[in-house]
């Protein structure tokens, strides 16, 4: 890659960030108009990104980027292959189709400006996260896109749901973003490579790994949490709350696709095991099964479309899991069909909610003359959902079959699995395209017409866009399908598959399906009511489950909260001496550290007295029955310092202490004359004895370590610093007082200040007065 | 001596932390007072001790010609013995105020910040 094509991709990764930026002030000058303008930037890309297809599917991959932090081995880097270019390509196409439909969706909204925004923030991310090379790189994009669609699903914050659906998908896409840290981390730990085109090189180091089935199963948390997978399902559906923008560009082609796109790139290095080639097809095809069931219950256009999105990333996941190339080509073709043809159903949906002013297919019916252009779009869309002939989503489905076949029991369960979930989808696929426009036109909320431009043309074009592709089936399997297969598979692989159908086990298998589907469209309404009664019967689900976790996680943080900060004062003083204690002694004992036995002092019989008077002093504090008592003996053990303070050579400590005491025993004197109050105790005799067993450890713990502290040498240099410079350098013989304001002087500016600041406070204590100073008179 | 002054300050500790444990706030207050002094004897005792000779230059001299007390301690002290005054003040007068309003000295009694009963927080979303 040249220097210029590096910029330019830089350049290209960041536009839709400024785009974004821009947005709100764009729609404030041209309100929904500024789409057109917006919608260059994805468009821009799209064509930024094209220009790739071609060294792509010759088969080269390139790689790019700057170094971020070196000396950790982590660079913002980008690796384009032939899958991260067909994602690219999805991302900005599809992405300038909705960037147009949210211009026309939310046309008047007073938010329109942020929305834009937000869809492309979320744009920048998705494509961020799949050109991403460094293992960095790509989990910053993957939480980036976490975060935007929350953001986006949330947009509407006023409804409850709304709030709930977007928590929903952060808490569970949030949780699968932790996992894939860890599991890089453990890739990174095991293998060495920082990146992915690294780690792609590495062949079968990490397969042969001991630590591969934890990175395996951490990986796969967050691909299965990003793409729905059972059972881990539940979020997509709910983040149907968000607008139909939304659904149609995160739910069709982009961030649920993540998952599928994860899996998908780490085939070559963790694919191939036994562990991967049953774990995948398993919750693959269960997720298949379980998403056509859930979307047959459904009545609403967008539920019904959501949830055969979880079916088809169900299926995506189960052929890139079943091992063969054949599989992995089908994972590919079936992957681009579904991005079109289900970001076009949604669009429609979207639209005929918009006009109509209701999504139930039941209250739906005979909307074709009144909307052509949308049926035209509906339709084209749902042939390739249903895999008809001459469409996309036919070559995806002939290479499904052909792939997983009747080789094993195994395979033949899949294609079973298959079978019916294909057929399921063909049903609701049609469902939605078909039930909303034909029969007898039913009256609708709104008076139905055709919808603006903005409006129609996304979903047109993708229709389209899935006929198209299918008919120059050799173009587009040079360009995306090859290369993407081959990226897929770790090796070279092409596909050949035509749109002339030819007589052979697939086509049968696809007429089996298309026969079931019919028969399913034709009962869906008393399939539909027997679904509602066997979920009814079951009554739980994760959905609900996640509502009891989290109220439980309140519930227990709210009871651990209740016991740690119980509000009572003499609880926390217990915790922390019970703390204190514990530091002091805990070490003395693990070390060995206690103090050797000393000698009994010898002492003048005067210090004895002294110090005789001060524990008399503090002795008498406790058992003091009046407040006088209480404050002469807080007197007598403060005269007791400073006597003994006088005695040890200290005579400006005692000074200030005889000062400091006076004042307090004043002080305590006026405030508690003033307070009804007795200073005895209260607390029964059993809380008595836990006190004083704790006061007496924390003593007991204190006079060791200072009588420990004391029996070690003492390195007197900074005493004899002070000594030796008093007179020569600061010119004073009281060398405490030259410490005090010469050696130390900032430090007594800061006690200055402290004394300054809690007179202010005592100050302002005594002045403010509560404001309802007469309630007592008022109540009397 | 210092022998004597670490059982000494073992029991100011102990006296002060066992008044700091009480439920009123009187008692607590005394308790500071208490453990201030024991800190500061912790201070001076870990400088270890002199007797009678204060840390001054004679007239005649550029440095102390005999063995005096550590200045260093003493001079965290001096600053110690003012702060923890000042703390003590506030403190005072914060109990006195907080008597005032509440109409009570005992801590189990003052939940303006904690109340008693609090209701679980909302459980929507």
């Amino acid at each position: 890659m040249t220097a210029d094509s590096q910029w330019l991709t830089f350049l290209a990764l960041m536009l839709p960030f400024a785009a974004a930026a821009l947005a709100p002030f764009l729609t404030k000058l041209l309100r929904h108009n500024a789409a057109w303008v917006l919608a260059i930037a994805p468009a821009l890309m799209f064509l930024h990104f094209s220009g790739f297809l071609d060294p792509v599917s010759e088969g080269r991959a390139l790689a790019g980027g700057y170094a971020w932090i070196p000396s950790l081995d982590v660079d913002f880097s980008w690796y384009l292959d032939g899958l991260s270019v067909t994602f690219a390509l999805l991302i900005t196409g599809i992405g300038t189709l909705i960037v147009l439909y949210s211009g026309g969706y939310l046309n008047g909204h007073e938010h329109q400006g942020r929305f834009f925004s937000f869809i492309l923030m979320f744009m920048g991310s998705m494509l961020g996260l799949v050109v991403a090379d460094s293992f960095l790189t790509l989990f910053v994009f993957w939480e980036l896109t976490s975060i935007t669609s929350f953001l986006l699903i949330g947009f509407d914050h006023s409804r409850s749901g709304s709030r709930r659906a977007a928590l929903q998908a952060l808490i569970v896409t949030g949780m699968g973003g932790l996992s894939l840290l860890a599991g890089l981390l453990v890739i990174w730990g095991a293998t060495g490579a920082s990146s992915l085109s690294a780690l792609l090189a590495t062949g079968d180091a990490l397969r042969e790994a001991p630590l591969y089935l934890a990175a395996l199963l951490l990986i796969l948390g967050g691909a299965f949490t990003k793409s729905a997978q059972f059972p881990f399902h539940f979020w997509l559906p709910n983040a149907m709350e968000a607008p139909t923008p939304v659904s149609a560009y995160l739910h069709s082609a982009t961030m649920v696709k993540a998952g599928v796109y994860l899996v998908m790139r780490l085939n070559p290095v963790l694919g191939e095991t036994v562990a991967w080639e049953t774990i995948l097809p398993v919750f693959g095809g269960t997720t298949l099964i379980v998403g056509t069931f859930l979307a047959v219950r459904q009545t609403d256009l967008k539920l019904m479309l959501a949830y055969t999105t979880v079916a088809s990333l169900g299926l995506l996941v189960m052929l890139t899991g079943f091992g063969s190339h054949k599989a992995v080509e089908a994972a590919a073709l079936y992957l681009v069909a579904h991005s079109l043809f289900k970001g076009a159903l949604f669009m429609v949906a979207g639209l005929v909610d918009h006009e109509t002013g209701t999504r139930d297919v039941t209250r739906l019916g005979g909307l074709r003359s009144a909307m052509p252009v949308t049926f035209a779009a509906a339709v084209l869309a749902a042939c390739s959902m249903g895999g008809l002939p001459l469409f996309f989503g036919f070559l995806a489905k002939e290479e499904i079959y052909a792939a997983l076949g009747f080789a094993s029991g195994w395979s033949a369960a899949l294609t079973l699995v298959a079978i019916v979930g294909n057929g399921l989808m063909f049903a609701i696929g049609f469902a939605v395209a078909l039930k909303p426009f034909l029969g007898a036109p039913v009256e609708t909320p709104k008076h139905a017409h055709e919808g603006p431009v903005l409006l129609w043309l996304g979903p047109l074009v993708l229709g389209g866009l899935g006929l198209i592709a299918a008919l120059i089936s050799t173009v587009s399997h040079r360009l995306i399908s090859s290369p993407m297969s081959s990226a897929i598979a770790g090796e070279p692989v092409t596909v050949t598959i035509s749109t002339v159908p030819h007589i052979g086990m697939p086509l049968a298998l696809s007429l089996v399906t298309v026969g079931f589907g019919v028969a399913a469209f034709r009962m869906l309404g008393r399939l539909r009511g027997v679904m509602a009664s066997v979920l009814n019967a079951i009554g739980w689900g994760p959905d609900k489950g996640f509502d009891q976790a989290l109220a439980a996680t309140t519930k227990l943080s709210f009871g651990v909260t209740r016991i740690i900060q119980s509000g009572r004062l003499d609880y926390y003083m217990t915790a922390t001496f019970i703390a204190l204690a514990a530091a002091l002694l805990i070490p003395m004992i693990a070390f060995g550290e206690f103090p050797a036995a000393p000698a009994f002092p010898a002492m003048p019989f005067y210090e004895w007295i002294v110090l005789l008077i001060g524990v008399i002093g503090v002795g008498a504090v406790i058992y003091a029955r009046d407040r006088l008592t209480a404050i002469v003996s807080l007197g007598i053990q403060g005269f007791a310092v400073a006597l003994l303070f006088m005695l040890l050579g200290a005579p400006d400590l005692s000074f200030t202490q005889f000062m400091v005491e006076t004042l307090s025993v004043v002080i305590l004197a006026l405030v508690m004359t003033r307070l009804r109050l007795s200073p005895t105790d209260h607390r029964p005799t059993s809380e008595k004895i836990g006190d004083v067993l704790v006061a007496g450890t924390c003593g007991a713990a204190l006079g060791l370590m200072l009588l420990r502290v004391t029996q070690v040498p003492f390195n007197a240099e900074l005493s004899e610093f002070f000594a030796a410079n008093s007179r020569v350098i600061a010119h004073g013989r009281n060398i405490v007082n030259v410490i005090i304001v010469d050696f130390r002087g900032m430090d007594t500016l800061g006690e200055i200040a402290v004394v300054m600041i809690t007179g202010l406070a005592i100050l302002a204590l005594v002045r403010i007065r509560s404001a309802k100073p007469a309630k007592a008179g008022q109540e009397s | 001596m210092e022998v004597a002054l670490s059982v000494f300050v073992g029991i100011f500790f102990a006296v002060a932390i066992y008044l700091m444990l009480s439920k009123h706030i009187i008692r607590i207050l005394l308790g500071v007072s208490i453990f201030g002094n024991a800190v500061n004897l912790t201070i001076f005792t870990v400088g270890r001790v002199v007797r009678e000779v204060p840390p001054i230059i004679p007239e005649a001299l550029q440095t102390p010609d005999t063995i005096t007390a550590n200045p260093l301690p003493q001079a965290l002290i001096l600053t110690a013995i003012v702060i923890s005054f000042s703390f003590f003040a506030f403190l005072l007068v914060l109990a006195f105020r907080t008597y005032q309003e509440l109409g009570t000295d005992d801590t189990d009694g003052m939940r303006v910040a904690e109340p008693e009963g609090e209701p679980l927080p909302p459980l929507g979303y």
